[in-house]
């Protein structure tokens, strides 16, 4: 019985794939909220929201802090922990995100 | 993750969506966190906002957030109690219920919490985020003292916080400040650093003939050296002295006295952190299974490897390799455990390959800020979320802007997980 349970919830799974990626996007930018707010909405100016912001953006800059072509105090170092799939990944849930009014 | 652990996982989700059809009311399903810190709050919210058809009951014995990162400042005399506490109001926006009450007991076969007001609660997936509690047995005399008001952890922001500041103002110019720092592993490794930091930079201002002694049961300072010892020697020169491998034993009262295993050494203000372990609710839930101390938990879902439907969060679990303990970290236990209990409720196996940040400022003075960093994904020849080589690291040297950036820090996570 437990076997069969296994064996319908895995031929279930690619029905569910959609959900799954959209689950592993906000995850991956939850990371990012404690220094930049839940969903990208900064509490405090000095440190910029992320949601709303266009996607190429986010990723270029990300990718820039990573190659170390744009100076950072913290970010250069946070950046070198994601793969090009999350950077994308991440920028992508940003953008979609939406900007709350302060 | 090999094919047997994905199997595992799947079977977990498929044990719970069936478990699911049973219930009644439009629920998805209950859970029941215990302990609003970092871990508990965030995990309660992140729940809620990412599947509002679960129903979430936070309990928590304190009427606010108190943090502990920036409580230094307090003891500093920079900041007042005001600007570290927080209600917990705002999770009621996200349709969290708050109960505040205490945990009386965990029956893990029937599911259910009991709190000292005698309800009971049900859950399909219980939550502990107990923080730690204190292993006084170690310093025999520590807990007389401690009632006697001669002796301090101030290791849990709240009363212990303003006590120390007190005391500091009380002292007199000339006196000796002592700092006691457990062995490895504690909470916010370079906690005790900053708190040097603090101390001297009220010192220099208030009473510049005082002396701090820090004895530290570790060799060396353990978290962000060069950049404190940097910091020491130059804003606060003469005023320090960090001895290493010296663990404290016991404190005598009398004659405000630390019994260190190898000499004895007096202050007039005697601040003892004592080691530490996973909080009494941990010991509650049956989920400490290492040295009596610590939590294991599996780093994709959080859930205790010893007690099934109960996760374990924070300061509380068996560091992963290069894990601090720490409330950023805390805070992505929550988020990774929000993420697999909604995903296990909703019939979907849980994210194989967790990701989580850390990020630890500390305050040099009142205006200047140094940084430790890493970023964790999971490991399947590690079995655990480990640091990423290349990434990761520490400030290049103190700075005002990462002062900003540290203040800025504290408002959002605390926004992150509060409102």
């Amino acid at each position: 019985m437990r076997n069969l349970l296994v064996l319908a919830t895995l031929a279930a799974l690619p029905l569910g794939a959609a959900a799954q990626d959209t689950a592993v996007a906000r995850s991956l930018a939850a990371t990012c909220a404690n220094c930049h707010g839940t969903n990208g909405n900064s509490a405090t100016k000095e440190v910029p929201s992320l949601a709303g912001m266009p996607r190429d953006h986010i990723e270029g800059q990300l990718r820039a802090f990573r190659a170390g072509t744009k100076p950072a105090t913290v970010m250069h170092q946070l950046s070198k922990g994601y793969t090009d799939q999350q950077i994308a990944a991440i920028a992508a849930y940003f953008s979609a995100q939406k900007r709350a009014t302060p | 993750m090999n094919r047997r652990e994905l199997l595992k996982l799947a079977g977990a989700a498929a044990a719970l969506s069936t478990a699911g059809c049973a219930m009644t009311g439009g629920s998805r399903g209950r859970v029941v966190v215990v302990g609003g810190g970092f871990g508990g709050a965030t995990v309660a919210k992140y729940i809620r906002m990412w599947d509002p058809a679960i129903e979430v009951t936070l309990v928590e014995r304190n009427a606010e957030f108190i943090s502990c990162p920036t409580s230094n400042l307090v003891i500093g005399g920079h900041w007042t109690m005001d600007h570290i506490t927080r209600p917990y109001s705002g999770l009621a926006r996200h349709g969290v219920k708050v109960v505040r009450d205490e945990v009386t007991g965990i029956d893990a076969a029937k599911r259910t919490v009991t709190l000292a007001s005698g309800s009971r609660l049900p859950y399909d997936r219980l939550v502990v985020s107990p923080g730690v509690d204190f292993m006084f047995a170690e310093l025999p005399n520590y807990q007389n003292a401690m009632r006697a008001n001669k002796v301090l952890h101030a290791w849990k922001a709240g009363e212990q916080t303003v006590q120390l500041r007190r005391q500091l103002e009380a002292m007199r110019d000339g006196g000796v400040y002592v700092l006691s720092v457990p062995l490895a592993p504690y909470r916010c490794p370079p906690g005790p650093y900053e708190r040097a930091c603090q101390v001297a930079s009220y010192f220099k201002k208030a009473k510049p003939r005082s002396k701090i002694l820090i004895v530290d049961a570790n060799p060396d300072v353990t978290s962000k050296g060069p950049l404190f010892k940097r910091a020491w020697s130059e804003l606060y020169p003469g005023m320090i002295e960090f001895r290493g491998n010296a663990r404290a034993v016991d404190v005598d009262d009398r004659t405000m006295t630390v019994k260190l295993e190898v000499e004895d050494v007096k202050g007039d203000v005697l601040n003892v952190v004592p080691p530490h372990r996973a909080g009494d609710i941990a010991v509650k839930a049956g989920v400490v299974t290492h040295n009596n101390r610590w939590c294991a938990v599996d780093w994709r879902t959080m859930e205790s490897t010893a007690v099934p439907n109960v996760h374990v969060l924070g300061d509380a679990t068996l560091s992963a390799p290069m894990m601090p303990k720490s409330g950023h970290m805390a805070n992505n236990h929550g988020k990774v455990c929000a993420a697999a209990i909604v995903a296990l409720l909703n019939g979907r196996a849980p994210d194989p390959n967790p990701v989580m940040t850390n990020t630890c400022y500390s305050f040099v003075s009142d205006s200047e800020v140094i940084h430790v960093a890493s970023v964790h994904q999971w490991s399947d020849t590690d079995k655990a979320v480990v640091p990423v080589k290349g990434s990761g690291g520490v400030s290049a040297a103190r700075s005002h802007q990462e002062a900003v950036y540290a203040w800025s820090w504290a408002q959002n996570i605390w926004a992150d997980m509060l409102t």
